[in-house]
């Protein structure tokens, strides 16, 4: 309607294609307002609430957020685990991404038959392949704790010692990132082959030309791979969650040492029925992963981004 | 002259070298990539006592084949499959549907505010999901929808931000002047989106559908929050419930999780070339 305003002379055929142009994205536009900012400003009025379900949502003001931030003392947890995950995990698994995908480049024989087995436990439900590594990381029967004994080494409790439970969860999250791995590839692959050829005749070595030609072509890539990962290692569950969950629905692992944000939320929300308290965790969430973005975005001076496009 | 043809075959021997190493690390880790799904199915191959033997068998010494067999009576198997293949492919239906009709009305018809309406339309895409979680629970809730599967399929009915992009980007890449001439010719928007687009939509549709079941199939927080009762889960709910609930018979759960995978690992070698385009094409919006 504003741009009508806005616009009062728009022409009889610019009138009949706004209108079929809205009408081809009005499932767009529904879903916006029904799925996205209805349910944010809802999530915004929870969280000044106390809200069981049962009883109707009564206001506290800002009650929910102050008592998560001065006195919950698993919500900090949960803030330190996801940060580990995000500053630790995160850079480890894109870093060894970009290693396999550099090696894969080499014009390596038998390409297709590897980029499928490093791809697979992508799509493979994760669900399904976190059962057999409960079972390979198991403190009894493990083959990892028998890998260990075997070279004369002590056994080590990968799930249940709160010191390894998150570097265990970081190996296996690299089982799971081959997807990254053949994005790096496909845009590596596209990387024009005359410029590191005449890189190469100017004297510049393997390194050299990674550094200074490689990787700059693909930053936009990294660049994305960064930001859509940030995100999503901050919303990290599934894989935790069922790694550390017990019988009673309970997760998190020993002492909390694999309580992350995710769980903490859904435990709250959909095991206490906290429906408030949740809403003030998600809104904190939400500003977290703003402000990463946006620092992330302000801080791409790095990224090169061709004149081609 | 002699010094440069030393020159060359220095850098040949240096190469090679290189190369060996690089296919050599390659090489060790696709074995280790392997070995969890080796591991799984080894697993699912043993008796009971050789699961529990130390130090732990190999090989299986005595396949036991009907593990397979009695997995998929141990949990419903199949049933959960039935209700995960539902659910994915009515997922896949509305991604497809929605997505189609959006895209071709932000590229194809020229609308004042079009490109600022895409751009709003777009930054959804960097919603983290916990913040519409508990209201958009809370409405199903209202609507009597929780312990359905209609609020993890309907949602897909109104467009995904993610995809719409990709076949937006798609549908710029054809010249303009192919649905002007169909429109001299009386053509209407949606004969033209049926007769020309579509069938030029192909590939990128194949993506769409493609990523979208995988996402599905795998997805686990949706079912966990939304189906309620035993028999409407899913074939990742239900390996999950049942383990925590009936303990550990190790080697069917194995074989079930080995069956399990099987959908989208058949899919994936059917579909390859799709599913590296697809990657690609995720990639490259950067």
């Amino acid at each position: 309607m504003t741009i009508s305003l806005r616009r009062p002379r728009l022409t009889k055929q610019q009138r009949r294609a706004l209108i079929v142009g809205l009408l081809f994205i009005s499932p767009a536009i529904i879903g916006f307002f029904v799925f996205n900012i209805g349910p944010i400003v809802q999530s915004l009025h929870y969280s000044f609430t106390r809200y069981n379900i049962l009883q109707p949502p009564r206001w506290v003001g800002l009650n929910n957020y102050k008592f998560l931030i001065e006195s919950d003392r698993v919500f900090r947890i949960g803030i330190s685990n996801t940060l580990y995950m995000v500053l630790i995990g995160l850079p480890i698994h894109l870093v060894f991404n970009m290693l396999m995908a550099l090696l894969l480049n080499t014009r390596i024989k038998g390409l297709s038959v590897y980029r499928s087995i490093f791809y697979i436990p992508s799509i493979t439900p994760v669900v399904a392949s976190t059962i057999v590594w409960l079972w390979i990381f198991n403190g009894q029967f493990g083959i990892l704790n028998e890998f260990l004994k075997f070279i004369g080494l002590p056994p080590v409790g990968w799930l249940t010692d709160p010191r390894w439970v998150k570097p265990s969860l970081i190996f296996m999250g690299a089982w799971f990132g081959g997807n990254t791995i053949l994005i790096y590839l496909a845009s590596l692959q596209d990387v024009p082959y005359d410029l590191l050829e005449s890189a190469e005749l100017d004297g510049a070595n393997a390194l050299q030309k990674t550094f200074r030609i490689t990787l700059p072509m693909i930053s936009p890539v990294i660049f994305y791979t960064i930001i859509v990962n940030v995100i999503g290692y901050f919303q990290y569950f599934t894989e935790a969650w069922v790694m550390t969950a017990n019988r009673d629905g309970s997760a998190g692992g020993v002492a909390n040492s694999a309580m992350f944000y995710s769980m903490y939320l859904y435990q709250t929300a959909f095991q206490q029925f906290k429906m408030g308290y949740a809403s003030a965790q998600a809104w904190i969430l939400f500003m977290i992963v703003l402000i990463a973005t946006v620092a992330l975005f302000k801080t791409a001076g790095w990224v090169y981004y061709h004149a081609e496009d | 002259m002699t010094a440069a043809i030393h020159w060359r075959e220095n850098r040949i021997v240096q190469d090679r070298i290189k190369k060996s190493i690089a296919y050599t690390i390659v090489f060790i880790m696709a074995v280790a990539y392997i070995f969890p799904l080796y591991w799984l199915i080894v697993t699912a191959l043993k008796t009971d006592a050789e699961i529990f033997q130390q130090p732990p068998p190999i090989f299986p010494p005595n396949p036991q084949w009907q593990n397979f067999g009695e997995s998929t009576t141990y949990i419903p198997f199949w049933r959960y499959m039935w209700n995960t293949i539902v659910i994915s492919g009515l997922t896949v239906l509305g991604t497809v549907l929605s997505c189609t009709f959006i895209a071709y009305g932000f590229a194809r018809i020229r609308w004042p505010g079009r490109n600022i309406v895409f751009l709003i339309y777009l930054s959804t895409i960097m919603l983290p999901s916990q913040v519409t979680l508990i209201p958009l629970y809370l409405i199903f809730r209202d609507l009597g929808w929780v312990g359905t599967m209609l609020p993890l399929v309907v949602p897909h009915f109104f467009g995904n931000a993610l995809y719409v992009f990709l076949l937006r980007q798609f549908l710029l890449t054809i010249p303009l002047e192919l649905s002007d001439a169909a429109k001299i010719d009386g053509a209407s928007e949606l004969g033209i989106l049926w007769h020309i687009m579509i069938p030029l939509m192909r590939p990128a549709l194949a993506v769409v559908a493609l990523f979208t079941f995988v996402q599905t199939y795998r997805d686990f927080l949706g079912p966990l929050i939304y189906l309620q009762n035993q028999q409407d889960w899913t074939i990742s709910l239900g390996l999950k419930l049942f383990q925590n609930m009936y303990g550990a018979q190790w080697q069917l759960m194995m074989a079930a999780s080995t069956l399990a995978m099987l959908p989208t690992i058949v899919l994936f070698f059917f579909t390859q070339k799709t599913f590296v385009r697809g990657i690609a094409l995720t990639g490259l919006k950067g």
